[in-house]
């Protein structure tokens, strides 16, 4: 079954169209992960598919329904974890998790739950007394607590010391293994490479590109870039590669024969007793191809910044 | 689980949220006996002789009009202004991505109101009878029951009516204080109102609670002691509470 199907969506606020035909799915049991710069369309789109906004156009199935119509058994299989939302400050963490189980037909353990996010050792604490980190924790244990199919993140870690983060990716390959569906937004490409199976970027309101951390924006099959040092008593022209020097002196090459290349350079090398000082073979981070994805829509959107406070 | 024992959860973590901030529980209810001893001070030993029967002590006139005030605050005041900074913190957002039904919550906004409302009326029918020794006759306490949880339960559909037009926190006192204090003022909870004053002040809600209330209250009442002409007006106020209510609920905060 297909958890997420979303064809052609579209919606605005006034003159500012916030999504302009987004089409992408998620499979059953899949960690599918949307990037994009602030304003791309990924809280509003992620706010039709939990069934806050209706959309102006286009197709969306959660579960098999269209969100907007969720009843309450739809509700039941969906797990919502929404950025910046309060909790009531005087009940205690355990209290405040125990009265949302009552809306669940199977939920899990109050403890159970607290022991996955980590949070234990604050079950009698009011929610006023805790730190914004473990609010945070909290706000994904009401997520989870009624068992979910399919768990929305919105940006689960924003605000987190590394090894909260840590913590929290922990926690997301947890209920991964237990069968549950997981479609989350991030700013962080560390995020997205660690958890996600798939990953789709949206800039300006569309999909720019979909694929795997791996293979996302042909990353697999770009250039592979290698660059080095030569010792100054060594011409580069009687390098068996053709290469060119950057304004730190090292020198560089771009190929996409990738094997033959490096076995010339480093057979020649061996072969004279010349050390390549600070070898280094890579291709494009999944930082650079984001970039290189979103960095013409980032300046369009810049000008019609998406109405937060209609969203949230 | 049960609906039924459903709401009655949410009811029961409305009250500990409420008690466990004790200064806003206690101006709720010191506010309303402070009002009392004071108004009732100012007026020495006066009689009243629009309202009640000659003879009558003012702080026999005070205390349906305390009581007034009092449910005012605790229903409609509390209903409306929990609900505009739950929605505005998010709280009502959180609520709709649950499976939980929307009565659940309204339920247990109510629930936790009218407990305290009993409360409070209980507070003040105490305190009048035991500082200022004014008498209510058991046979008038049917009535005057009633009569509280029906302007209790109509306070609060207004409270819930109201926080659907007011648009966020910050503006919250300034739009409920308005019609608030006309409403105190003109239905006679500090002066006793005559004429056109008290005709206008009829068609609202709180008008009709206050002569209801002096009606069952007058320890001389001859007849009847309920007042159905003040109980159906406000009834009818309830049920404009709950249409407004239904139709304009609001979720979601604002677009600024």
């Amino acid at each position: 079954m297909t958890a997420i199907v979303v064809e052609d969506l579209r919606k605005s606020y006034g003159d500012v169209h916030a999504v302009k035909g987004v089409t992408f799915s998620v499979e059953d049991g899949e960690c599918v992960a949307m990037l994009g710069p602030n304003g791309a369309g990924k809280t509003t789109t992620l706010e039709i598919l939990e069934g806050y906004l209706q959309r102006d156009a286009g197709t969306v199935k959660v579960l098999g329904s269209d969100p907007w119509k969720g009843d309450r058994r739809w509700h039941e299989q969906v797990g919502i974890v929404l950025q910046g939302t309060a909790i009531d400050p005087y009940l205690t963490v355990s209290e405040s998790l125990a009265r949302t189980a009552d809306f669940y037909p199977n939920p899990r353990q109050v403890g159970e739950v607290l022991e996955l996010v980590g949070l234990s050792e604050k079950a009698d604490a009011k929610v006023k007394q805790l730190s914004g980190g473990q609010k945070r924790r909290l706000d994904v244990a009401f997520g989870i607590i009624g068992r979910p199919h399919l768990l929305f993140l919105d940006e689960p870690t924003t605000g987190f010391d590394p090894s909260a983060r840590r913590g929290a990716w922990e926690l997301v390959d947890n209920l991964r293994s237990l069968g549950t569906t997981i479609m989350l937004t991030t700013h962080y490409m560390d995020e997205a490479q660690a958890l996600a199976d798939r990953i789709v970027i949206v800039g300006a309101g569309q999909v720019v590109a979909e694929g795997t951390p791996d293979d996302l924006g042909g990353r697999d099959t770009a250039a592979l870039h290698v660059r080095f040092r030569l010792p100054e008593t060594v011409d580069p022209a009687a390098l068996p590669v053709v290469v060119t020097r950057d304004k730190h002196g090292a020198y560089e090459l771009k190929t996409t024969d990738d094997l033959r290349v490096l076995h010339e350079l480093t057979g020649w090398a061996l072969r004279h007793g010349v050390v390549l000082e600070g070898l280094v073979a890579s291709r494009p981070s999944l930082e650079d191809t984001y970039l290189s994805l979103v960095g013409g829509a980032t300046a369009e959107t810049a000008a019609t910044p998406e109405p937060s406070g209609a969203t949230r | 689980m049960n609906d039924a024992v459903l709401v009655g959860h949410q009811i029961r973590y409305e009250q500990k949220s409420y008690w466990r901030n004790p200064a806003s529980a206690f101006f709720t209810f010191a506010f309303p006996l402070v009002f009392f001893f004071i108004l009732t001070s100012l007026a020495g030993g006066q009689t009243d002789k629009q309202d009640l029967g000659a003879g009558v002590k003012l702080s026999q006139y005070y205390t349906p009009s305390i009581l007034g005030y009092a449910i005012m605050s605790a229903c409609l005041l509390a209903v409306a202004m929990t609900l505009v900074r739950q929605r505005e913190d998010g709280i009502l957002k959180r609520y709709r991505g649950t499976p939980a039904p929307a009565w659940s919550l309204v339920g247990g906004l109510i629930g936790s109101a009218l407990i305290v409302a009993a409360l409070l009326s209980t507070v003040v029918l105490v305190f009048a009878e035991l500082v200022y020794g004014v008498s209510i006759p058991a046979s008038h306490l049917p009535p005057l029951i009633v009569t509280i949880l029906l302007s209790a339960l109509v306070f609060c559909a207004l409270g819930i009516a109201i926080s659907s037009v007011i648009p966020n926190m910050d503006s919250g006192p300034a739009i409920i204080n308005l019609p608030f204090f006309i409403l105190v003022f003109i239905s006679g909870t500090y002066f006793p109102v005559t004429g056109n004053l008290a005709k206008i002040a009829s068609y609202f809600p709180l008008r009709p609670f206050i002569t209801a209330m002096y009606h069952s209250f007058d320890p001389y009442a001859t007849g009847s002691l309920w007042a159905w002409h003040d109980l159906r007006s406000l009834a009818i106020w309830g049920v404009i509470g709950v249409v407004v209510a239904v139709r304009r609920f609001r979720w979601l905060p604002s677009t600024p």
